[in-house]
């Protein structure tokens, strides 16, 4: 089966008064239809830049993509004119924001706000465009929609506002769901109920997710498979069990490790990742995880690693320190 | 919407109560009085003609007395009659005020005709050519002075008719109703109201400009992007509506002014408007008529306010539920 959405080799770079900051800097993966694939990484390390690349909802200036293809149902999203680019979003790819609070136009109701893209992408009159927002809000869990139709962002809480995002996300049967942060603003309780059914949805229509977030914790109940982004780049990248299983990057594995867990003793301490992400605009030529790395040696400043196979087929890696990694991991 | 509405006239009453203690009191504060300015003709004052003046005039009475008799004169709607010319105030300003409130709209109708599209443009091409040129006129606007920008209009259209036609254009003098002579009452008030209208429209376009640069960068028009809408609907109906808040301040705030505050512009267009009628009021010490016009300028503005806030909760439902 051809895959749903083929990032290759994707760059995205600002600039801004410091210098160029390589935001994306040459990322690939792949997303199967119906499937989940999520990207972790830091603030700042990219992947929110990463999904608004494909959508090219870059601000310009001063973000430019600048180089890779993105081949999307066949399409290379890069080479499309801006009307067409129009129409796969929110007609194929639909897109979820992190603010619910403020993803949302104050001043539109929320019918307004489902109803215009049923009206651009699909054509429909008033009529049907509220049939349909009615059915998309009971779908996404809203009680009373007819009455929550006529309502201003304001009067709803955050899940709800965020309901809603989903809500118009779906509203035009898309293959794609690209949600960024789809619950760092919410309650915890919120979030889980929101993740759950951005899951069940998922899974009920047969729409792929990419869903970039910061939590593993998001990663290990949802996802199928697991983009690891570090600096601009992607560092691992495997299904989530065996990235759980056995990570094969420093990175990673200090991201596990730094999750409170409630099955180890509560008096064992966290163990953070030491230092701060890189200034992007003065990485050299090593690896850019190597200043926060205890595995790092020489090697690593002579060069950047690739991703390779490492382990499982399908468990890519890029580090050259993975036999010192694997060793102590053994010892632990 | 109706309780609100009759809430916010009811609170208007303190302002205005106020404003007229206010100017009651600065007027009585300006040395002399309008009898000394009537009766100094030949330097010498006769203290017999002056106390006979300030009793025909009421001003013997207590400061008390007057201002309580000038509030309960308000009260039932009688204004009194001017101390310097004698007729009533109402017939005084009722003869100005349809020049000044049609500029004032005629104004507010080029500004805005003028600075929204403008600065929405200014906004979108921001920091192109086009930008640059928009606020360039812009700030032309604001550093003109409108009295200045009046001599050359004139100065400009009667040049071109003389040379045009032999003789040059003369606009009319004396005020007539749009609605019975069209030609003839545009022909005295396009000018001015377009020369008023260029500074106002020039405050509102960056106003607009600012405002709309604001509103761009916020969530929902990614999220308006992302849902692949048209540009035109994403600018007209999710940015524009945001972006006109502060805007409808604005235009509410200089209405309010143009109402008695084109004094100079009156002045070159050779308008018998309030805002020359306010001045020789002052220079004559004419207290009703001073009075008057002041409580006329403070009505405006708290019904411009209302209708500012009405245009508020109309634009914004954070508002109108609030």
């Amino acid at each position: 089966m051809a895959a749903l959405l083929e990032v290759r080799e994707l760059r995205t770079e600002f600039r801004t008064g410091a210098g160029l900051v390589r935001a994306v800097d040459g990322i690939s993966y792949t997303v199967e239809p119906g499937e989940t694939v999520a990207i972790v990484g830091e603030s700042g390390s990219g992947k929110s830049v990463s999904a608004l690349s494909i959508l090219r909802l870059v601000p310009d200036p001063p973000g430019r993509i600048t180089g890779g293809t993105i081949r999307f149902a066949g399409r290379d999203l890069l080479r499309l004119s801006e009307n067409e680019m129009r129409q796969v979003r929110g007609g194929e790819i639909g897109m979820v924001f992190q603010e619910p609070m403020t993803s949302l136009n104050p001043v539109l109701t929320i019918g307004r706000q489902i109803t215009e893209t049923l009206e651009q992408h699909r054509a429909m009159d008033r009529a049907s465009a509220q049939r349909r927002a009615i059915e998309l809000l009971s779908l996404v869990g809203i009680a009373d929609p007819e009455r929550r139709l006529r309502q201003y962002p304001h009067m709803l809480s955050g899940g709800m506002r965020q309901r809603v995002m989903i809500a118009i996300a779906l509203a035009c049967e898309p293959k794609l769901i690209i949600a960024d942060e789809p619950t760092t603003a919410l309650d915890v309780t919120i979030q889980a109920q929101i993740l759950e059914l951005m899951k069940d949805l998922t899974r009920r229509l047969g729409v792929a997710l990419v869903v970039i977030t910061h939590n593993l914790g998001v990663v290990a109940r949802y996802a199928n498979r697991v983009n690891v982004m570090y600096a601009g780049r992607i560092v691992e990248s495997g299904s989530a069990a065996a990235v759980y299983r056995t990570p094969q990057h420093p990175y990673t594995m200090a991201l596990l490790r730094s999750v409170p867990r409630l099955d180890r003793p509560r008096r064992s301490r966290l163990d953070p990742i030491e230092g701060q992400p890189p200034d992007l605009t003065r990485l050299d030529r090593g690896c850019s995880f190597r200043p926060r790395c205890r595995f790092a040696d020489e090697g690593c400043a002579a060069a950047r690693p690739a991703l390779e196979t490492a382990g499982e087929r399908d468990h890519l890696a890029a580090c050259f320190r993975r036999g010192a990694l694997l060793g102590a991991e053994a010892a632990e | 919407m109706y309780r609100y509405i009759v809430n916010r006239l009811l609170l208007a009453v303190p302002t205005l109560v106020g404003a007229a203690a206010l100017v009651f009191l600065l007027m009585r504060l300006i040395p002399g009085d309008i009898c000394l300015v009537r009766l100094s003709g030949g330097g010498s004052v006769d203290a017999d003609a002056l106390a006979a003046c300030h009793a025909d005039l009421g001003m013997d009475r207590s400061v008390l007395l007057q201002f309580l008799s000038f509030l309960g004169g308000f009260a039932t709607f009688d204004f009194g009659t001017s101390m310097w010319s004698g007729k009533p105030v109402s017939y005084e300003i009722l003869t100005r005020l349809p020049i000044s409130l049609e500029i004032a709209v005629l104004a507010t109708v080029v500004a805005i005709a003028i600075a929204i599209p403008l600065g929405t443009l200014s906004a979108l091409r921001q920091n192109t050519w086009t930008d640059f040129v928009i606020r360039t006129v812009a700030i032309a606007g604001i550093a003109t002075p409108s009295f200045w920008l009046g001599i050359i209009a004139l100065i400009i259209v009667l040049d071109v008719t003389s040379a045009v036609s032999g003789t040059p254009w003369m606009p009319p003098i004396d005020y007539v109703p749009l609605w019975q002579d069209p030609v003839r009452n545009l022909s005295m008030a396009i000018l001015p109201a377009l020369t008023v209208g260029y500074r106002y429209s020039a405050v509102t376009m960056r106003m607009t400009r600012s405002a709309m640069l604001e509103v761009l960068r916020e969530d929902y028009i990614r999220t308006a992007r992302a849902k692949g809408l048209v540009h035109r609907l994403i600018i007209n109906r999710h940015a524009l509506k945001n972006a006109l808040l502060p805007v409808v301040t604005l235009i509410g705030i200089e209405f309010a002014f143009l109402i008695g505050g084109l004094v100079v512009t009156e002045q070159v267009f050779n308008l018998n408007g309030i805002g020359r009628l306010f001045v020789q009021a002052v220079q004559n010490q004419d207290y009703t008529l001073t009075q008057a016009l002041v409580m006329l300028v403070v009505a405006v503005f708290v019904l411009t306010n209302l209708v500012v806030d009405i245009l508020y909760a109309w634009l914004d439902p954070r508002i109108r539920y609030a």
